[in-house]
């Protein structure tokens, strides 16, 4: 290791920021040197976002200063840090999916000639963008393609090579990797190393902090708006990261109190099942009554689509569902509601909450053939619902009446959980159930399905974390390439064992 | 909340300019003659309120409103139907039509801008194609034994007498009744907060196991019925009218009626009270221009400018409250 230069590219000093009502950054400081990966964690709401937007021109600090090589800097907008070399890759990626990728590489600082005709280079833009795709491992077909047909990883790998064309200094991602696969994230590593060796310095947000341990330099922790802590390259561990984060240790982060562990009677049996839409093997498996059954696999290994199948989303076109033994004949959502079949979808925000609306709203929407009477919803018994579940599930919000929209991923998350326990679930699929959830909030999502295991309820819960997948699940069933590749007791359920299912391999 | 403070801001703005512009136009008579006719685009508006609310949009009811008067007329006239069963069958046409758009809406996962844009054509069409021109009159001289029903009808919905004098503004009555109910499966009921849900989030309502396809071709069901309803108020209103003029443009009416009440056109939003006030506005506005002499020919750029600086008006409000909050 060399000795860190005498001025970091990237300095920010007692950075302050607040809201109306709250106060997002308190004295704020990191640094960053030339060519290092510095990954900022935090639960949500710790202040990371708010930080990587100051430094990047999005908003203005209220205190402290941010200086860029030695030189204070004070961006007033996005466009000037970008042409002073440091780029913001939101987690909405930012590109225009109508248009091609080399469009996207220049959008908004084409080389073009004719003078204020502005005709476009297109000699110049191609040959530039091959060079640019070519950084980030992209194969030069992709230059003519629209970005709508490129998978979320493309897209992500466009937005760097995007930066890459602006002489970038400082490359912030934010939650870059949210909507990749386990192959597009190691690509993204891949790069990432490629920009480290180029000298680019990267901040790098992110909630995956198997991911932090695989690619940062060094970690700074944030919480409630303040430096947490650092941790140098040796010490990044996920215990280390978590304890700093919550400000305490983490013990029972997987519980494991209120339940047996042992399924009983098979509630939910899928016997056979296809569904429109889906692989030609059919599917089959069961769901026991007070077990947390785990389902892994890769990102398109159909266990989404699978549970939608299930819930009424998907038309089954073969196979039998089975709830207790009984013929189950699930034509929509409705049907399966109505069974004590419920859903949380992988989409909380497309899916599982109308976001503009209360939170009351969406707690009450599934409810409301419960609560409704000749004189329409009752205004009272609905009240006394909101209060339940808002109290019970520590749900962070004002009022019931704030859209939910506003609320942190966590607590939205617990909205969409609130929504179905009021109606008593018989089984509960879970998809993804904690993405995108701050750590705080998963202990309590954890907690929250042992109870609901403990008194009966049948857990399907479909995961891509693996530590989630091997810390919560009682039994697991490995989904490969649309197929139910293999099962494993908890007694074998190793992280190896799963990915030698989940990659094709056969069960021994 | 505040868009329903704008709407009424806007409303008191123009009673007090047409106040101004000559005190005769505010007297009681004219006040409720001008009532009645309110009412007549307000029970339209309703209908295409809900059906923005649920995230679509039907440029068809005006040509329904026009096919729906010929209709009425022709019924009673050519075919000797009296007007009870007459209305009867208005209304059922009017909810086929909207059976239809609904289906294609949602069964075929057509547009709804293009499949209304088609109804628009085609209702226009087959009114000019089913009669040219209908009226009272013509009814009562074919059949002189429709007149007392075809009368008491007139007073009970419209409010007129035989001959034509405003007695009360029935038409107003009959809209704050609709507006009650329509207000209270709005914001009483489930149906209303599915119609929400659907008009934010599609895909969440389905999840929430909500009938989206069912209350959707639902909305289209009532908005079309509620036009050929405002066809029959039309007929009974007006001596007579011309297929090819009758209820022209009122879906764009409809349309800034309610978004004037506070209907967001991206669906989700609005309330039954903005509604009616936001249906109350044009007809203001038409009486004013008439009163200050100006030819009725500038009646269109003078709604299109209050609307444009209402709608700034509205972005600035809310951009201020956006930074305030």
């Amino acid at each position: 290791m060399t000795a860190p230069p005498a001025t970091p590219r990237l300095r920010a000093t007692a950075v302050g920021k607040r809201f109306p009502g709250v106060v997002a950054l308190d004295g704020v400081s990191l640094t960053l040197a030339p060519g290092e990966v510095l990954a900022v964690v935090g639960e949500n709401g710790a202040g990371k976002s708010t930080l990587m937007k100051i430094i990047a021109g999005v908003y203005q600090p209220d205190a402290g200063t941010v200086e860029l090589d030695g030189q204070p800097v004070q961006f007033p907008g996005p466009r000037e840090a970008t042409a002073a070399g440091v780029v913001l890759i939101h987690q909405e990626l930012n590109l225009a999916e109508n248009l091609t990728v080399t469009d996207n590489l220049f959008l908004g600082r084409e080389p073009t000639g004719g003078g204020g005709l502005r005709v476009l280079n297109r000699r110049a833009m191609a040959d530039r963008a091959a060079g640019l795709l070519a950084r980030v491992g992209l194969p030069a077909d992709r230059l003519r393609k629209r970005v709508e047909l490129l998978p979320p990883g493309e897209k992500q790998l466009v937005e760097i090579a995007r930066a890459l064309g602006t002489a970038v200094r400082v490359l912030i991602m934010d939650e870059p990797t949210s909507s990749l696969t386990q192959k597009e994230t190691e690509r993204l590593y891949t790069v990432i190393d490629a920009l480290r060796a180029d000298g680019v310095s990267v901040l790098y947000i992110s909630h995956r902090l198997a991911e932090v341990t695989r690619c940062a330099d060094r970690v700074t922790v944030l919480r409630d708006g303040k430096n947490a802590g650092e941790l140098a390259k040796g010490e990044i561990t996920h215990d280390n990261m978590v304890r700093l984060m919550v400000g305490r240790d983490m013990k029972q982060f997987y519980p494991k109190d209120k339940r047996s562990g042992v399924g009983g009677a098979p509630v939910l049996t899928l016997a056979g099942v296809r569904y429109r839409g889906g692989p030609d093997v059919p599917a089959s498996l069961e769901v026991r009554a007070g077990e947390i059954l785990g389902m892994a696999g890769l990102v398109g290994a159909g266990r989404t689509e699978l549970s939608e199948a299930v819930f009424g989303v998907r038309p089954l076109t073969a196979g039998e569902l089975r709830l207790d033994g009984k013929h189950l004949r699930v034509r929509g959502p409705a049907d399966a509601i109505a069974a004590g079949l419920l859903l949380v979808p992988e989409d909380r925000r497309l899916h599982g909450l109308v976001t503009e609306a209360a939170v009351g709203f969406n707690l009450s929407l599934p409810n409301l053939d419960r609560l409704g009477s000749l004189l329409g919803v009752r205004r009272r018994a609905e009240a006394e619902l909101h209060r339940t579940w808002i109290d019970r599930l520590r749900v962070k919000t004002p009022s019931a009446a704030q859209p939910a929209g506003l609320l942190s991923g966590g607590n939205q998350q617990k909205v969409v959980y609130g929504k179905w326990l009021a109606r008593g679930p018989r089984v509960l699929i879970l998809d993804e159930p904690t993405r995108g959830v701050d750590v705080g909030a998963k202990a309590e999502i954890y907690a929250l399905v042992d109870e609901l295991a403990g008194r009966g309820v049948a857990v399907w819960m479909i995961t891509s974390d693996m530590e989630e997948l091997l810390g919560m699940s009682d039994r697991v069933v490995v989904m490969h390439e649309g197929r139910v590749a293999g099962e494993l007791p908890r007694a074998r359920l190793t992280e190896e064992a799963v990915m030698h299912l989940a990659t094709g391999g056969t069960a021994t | 909340m505040t868009r329903i403070l704008g709407v009424v801001g806007l409303l008191v703005v123009l009673y007090a300019a047409l106040y101004e512009s000559n005190p005769a136009a505010t007297s009681t008579r004219s006040l409720t003659s001008l009532a009645n006719i309110q009412g007549r685009y307000g029970v339209v508006t309703l209908g295409a309120a809900l059906v923005i609310i649920t995230g679509g949009i039907d440029l068809s009811v005006g040509s329904v409103v026009g096919c729906s008067t010929v209709l009425f007329g022709v019924l009673m006239t050519d075919y000797g139907i009296p007007p009870l069963p007459a209305a009867g069958l208005v209304l059922l046409f009017g909810a086929t039509v909207g059976l239809v758009n609904g289906l294609l809406v949602t069964k075929l996962k057509l547009q709804p801008f293009l499949v209304t844009l088609c109804g628009m054509f085609i209702f226009r069409g087959a009114a000019r194609m089913i009669g040219s021109v209908v009226g009272a009159q013509s009814v009562t001289e074919a059949h002189p034994e429709f007149a007392p029903s075809l009368d008491a009808m007139t007073l009970y919905l419209v409010g007129k007498d035989e001959k034509g004098a405003l007695v009360f503004p029935a038409m107003f009555a009959l809209l704050l009744g609709l507006a009650a109910v329509v207000g209270f499966f709005l914001h009483r009921t489930a149906y209303g907060r599915y119609w929400y849900a659907i008009g934010y989030n599609e895909q969440a309502a389905r999840y929430a196991g909500v009938n989206v396809d069912r209350h959707r071709a639902a909305v289209y069901v009532i908005c079309s019925t509620l036009a050929a309803l405002g066809g029959i108020l039309l007929f009974l209103d007006i001596n007579t009218h011309q297929a090819d003029t009758a209820g022209a443009g009122l879906e764009l009416y409809a349309i800034l009626g309610a978004v004037l009440g506070g209907c967001s056109l991206r669906g989700g939003e609005g309330t039954a009270v903005g509604m009616v006030l936001g249906a109350m506005v044009l007809p203001v506005i038409e009486k004013l221009v008439n009163f200050r002499g100006e030819k009725s020919t500038v009646i269109p750029v003078v709604i299109g400018t209050t609307l444009l600086i209402g709608t700034i008006v509205d972005e600035l409000i809310r951009r201020r409250s956006r930074l305030n909050r």
